[in-house]
């Protein structure tokens, strides 16, 4: 035991020495720091990207929603639905039911080309044709400037992340529908989710516009109870009049966003590991600078008769000091900035643009402050392996 | 009829040689030398001559590339690392040309830093560096960080570090070296006193004539060989 208090005293009596002098080394420590801060800043924004997207498919979902597409279609663009098969789908079990039916509505989705207010290039920007059932389904939905589209007129709402994003989206433009010019009457928000980027429209006027005639592409439905969707999914695949996928909505974002959030987060990453080898390297210099600024210190310890564990852990722990200092720079930093930060892409699943904000979570940030621990470890073990071999009597003649 | 001093150093047909890439440079070849319990000696020769080589097999520093070395009844050489360092820790005190204080510590917390690897309490470290600090004379620059310390002053700091584990065997490579001709008298005046009055066994190793004449014998190393007289 008393061996064991001997061996902490030395390791702290060590690494308190190692701290106490780090004024001494602040130039060379600062840029240590800061580099690993700039790793950390740069992977927790990256990666903020694919979190906020997520977020924002999260946001767009609602447990007891459904979402029907043609068999096969991996996306709404993908897929395509008579008249007849939108009612038979309205008319399957477990849906909620009001005087004029099930809460379903049969939509069309068509991309239209809009300017990207960022780059003034062209972007494929959703045009949804809903029916009037769209609105129960989407809890979130309100009207926050403006007012509602009339029921078979030429007139559209737009998403407030499609107006921030897209140019031509202001109360009172006109925005290009098949080869008219429809008006923008009003703003709508819907929680934060995947339909703020979108513009809405009475599906009804939309079919005519695009010759579609008597099609959709989705059905939209809620359920009477989560529990229901196993019911309405049996119903609608055993159907001979249909050929349809039924999926929960949750899991229909989901599948959306997954292309998407493993593309970003596969090159945060990567960017991240890459940028990592350079700071490993800075942390690297500065710790062997450290530990032969240090060698007569360390020389002279462990000549008294100070073990050489102690030696390595007081350099890992200035190594690891350095990174923890310099992960909570960066992660902050990336939170001031990014967190909020509002951009669109496009996703790559419906090849349409998806608005959405930077999602800074304090997941990422402990992710961050984490990999930069993983540099300073890796950039500090090397060096205090060195200063621990290092011969006393060697160490000592080259004072 | 005197009783004959027990030997504290026993060094038997050491050789060390060090490698330098594939070249190997024999420092010491077949070395023998035995130093009394409290004796103060001297060790001179021209740079080079493996002075520093042999007072760090003595205190354990090193290993020698054959032959042993015993020190108190140890066979300084079979140690392992880790309980080579606890007995340095124990029985050797150790005196540096540079001083070696870590910057960042007072005078006191310097000399109670060897202190550190013995069970003391707080209070016990504090009272004993108070002595070791009263018998080198420095008690009233206990709180001055080196930097503040003549270069006298600093060696004084270093010889109440060396002796604050009350160790038998006293090594001091160069201690008067980086100092005047003043200071360097009073750090062998203290050296001087702690052999004759403490008793302490004191290896000094020393460029300097007048230092080694403050020693009770001298010795001379040259291409590896001690003798007792000075080589041209």
């Amino acid at each position: 035991m008393t061996g064991l208090i001997n061996w902490f005293s030395q390791i702290i009596s060590v690494t308190a020495f190692g701290f106490q002098s780090l004024p001494k080394r602040l130039g060379s420590s600062l840029t240590a720091m800061l580099g690993i801060a700039g790793v950390v800043a740069v992977m927790v924004a990256v990666l903020s990207i694919a979190q906020g997207i997520m977020q924002t498919m999260e946001n767009s979902a609602s447990v007891d929603n459904v979402v029907v597409l043609r068999s096969g279609a991996t996306s709404e663009m993908m897929s395509g639905l008579s008249g007849d098969e939108a009612r038979y789908i309205s008319e399957g079990p477990g849906l909620v039911r009001n005087d004029s039916g099930a809460i379903a509505s049969p939509e069309l989705f068509v991309i239209i080309n809009l300017l990207k207010k960022t780059t003034r290039t062209d972007a494929n920007v959703p045009l949804r044709g809903v029916g009037p059932a769209a609105f129960e389904i989407r809890d979130s939905f309100k009207i926050a400037e403006g007012r509602m589209f009339e029921w078979g007129l030429n007139e559209v709402i737009v998403g407030v992340g499609a107006r921030m994003e897209f140019e031509g989206l202001e109360l009172g433009s006109t925005i290009p529908v098949g080869q008219e010019e429809w008006p923008v009457v009003g703003v709508f928000e819907a929680g934060g989710g995947l339909a703020e980027t979108e513009i809405w429209v009475d599906s009804a006027v939309l079919q005519p516009a695009y010759r579609r005639g008597n099609s959709y592409q989705t059905v939209y439905a809620k359920l009477e109870s989560p529990d229901s969707f196993p019911e309405f999914k049996d119903a609608l695949t055993s159907d001979p009049r249909l050929n349809v996928k039924p999926m929960r909505e949750s899991e229909f974002y989901s599948s959306q966003s997954e292309m998407l959030y493993n593309l970003i987060t596969g090159l945060g990453t990567l960017v991240a590991v890459v940028m990592g080898f350079g700071a490993v390297f800075g942390a690297l210099n500065t710790m062997y600078t450290t530990v032969s600024a240090r060698t007569r210190e360390i020389a002279t310890l462990r000549a008294l008769g100070f073990h050489s564990g102690p030696v390595v852990i007081s350099v890992l722990s200035e190594s690891l000091l350095l990174a923890l200092a310099g992960g909570i720079i960066g992660a902050t930093a990336a939170w001031a900035v990014f967190d909020g930060f509002r951009a669109a892409t496009v996703n790559m699943a419906s090849f349409s643009q998806v608005a959405f904000a930077f999602d800074v979570s304090a997941n990422l940030l402990v992710r961050g402050i984490l990999f930069a621990l993983i540099i300073g470890f890796i950039g500090g073990l090397f060096p205090a392996i060195r200063a621990a071999r290092q011969p006393v009597a060697t160490a000592l003649r080259e004072l | 009829m005197t009783d004959k001093v027990p030997n504290l150093v026993h060094i038997n047909n050491v050789d060390k040689v060090f490698k330098r890439g594939s070249e190997e440079i024999h420092v010491l070849g077949g070395l023998d030398l035995e130093i009394p319990e409290g004796e103060f000696l001297a060790l001179m020769g021209p740079s080079g001559s493996g002075k520093s080589t042999l007072l760090n097999l003595i205190g354990g520093l090193d290993r020698p590339s054959q032959g042993s070395v015993e020190v108190g009844g140890e066979q300084v050489g079979q140690l392992s690392d880790r309980r080579l360092a606890a007995w340095r820790a124990r029985h050797v005190g150790l005196v540096f040309q540079f001083y070696n204080l870590m910057p960042v510590l007072t005078a006191q917390k310097n000399v109670e830093l060897p202190l550190l690897l013995t069970h003391l309490s707080r209070s016990e470290r504090k009272k004993r560096a108070a002595i070791a600090l009263d018998i080198v004379g420095l008690s009233h620059r206990k709180n001055h960080f080196p930097r503040t310390l003549s270069g006298g002053e600093q060696q004084r700091v270093g010889i109440a570090r060396a002796i604050v584990t009350d160790p038998t065997l006293l090594l001091c490579d160069e201690p008067t070296g980086d100092l005047d001709r003043k200071s360097g008298d009073e750090i062998l005046d203290l050296l001087q006193a702690l052999n004759r009055e403490q008793g302490k066994t004191i290896v000094m190793v020393t460029h300097d004539i007048h230092a080694a004449a403050r020693a009770s014998r001298t010795l001379y190393l040259n291409k590896g060989q001690l003798s007792t007289e000075p080589v041209d």
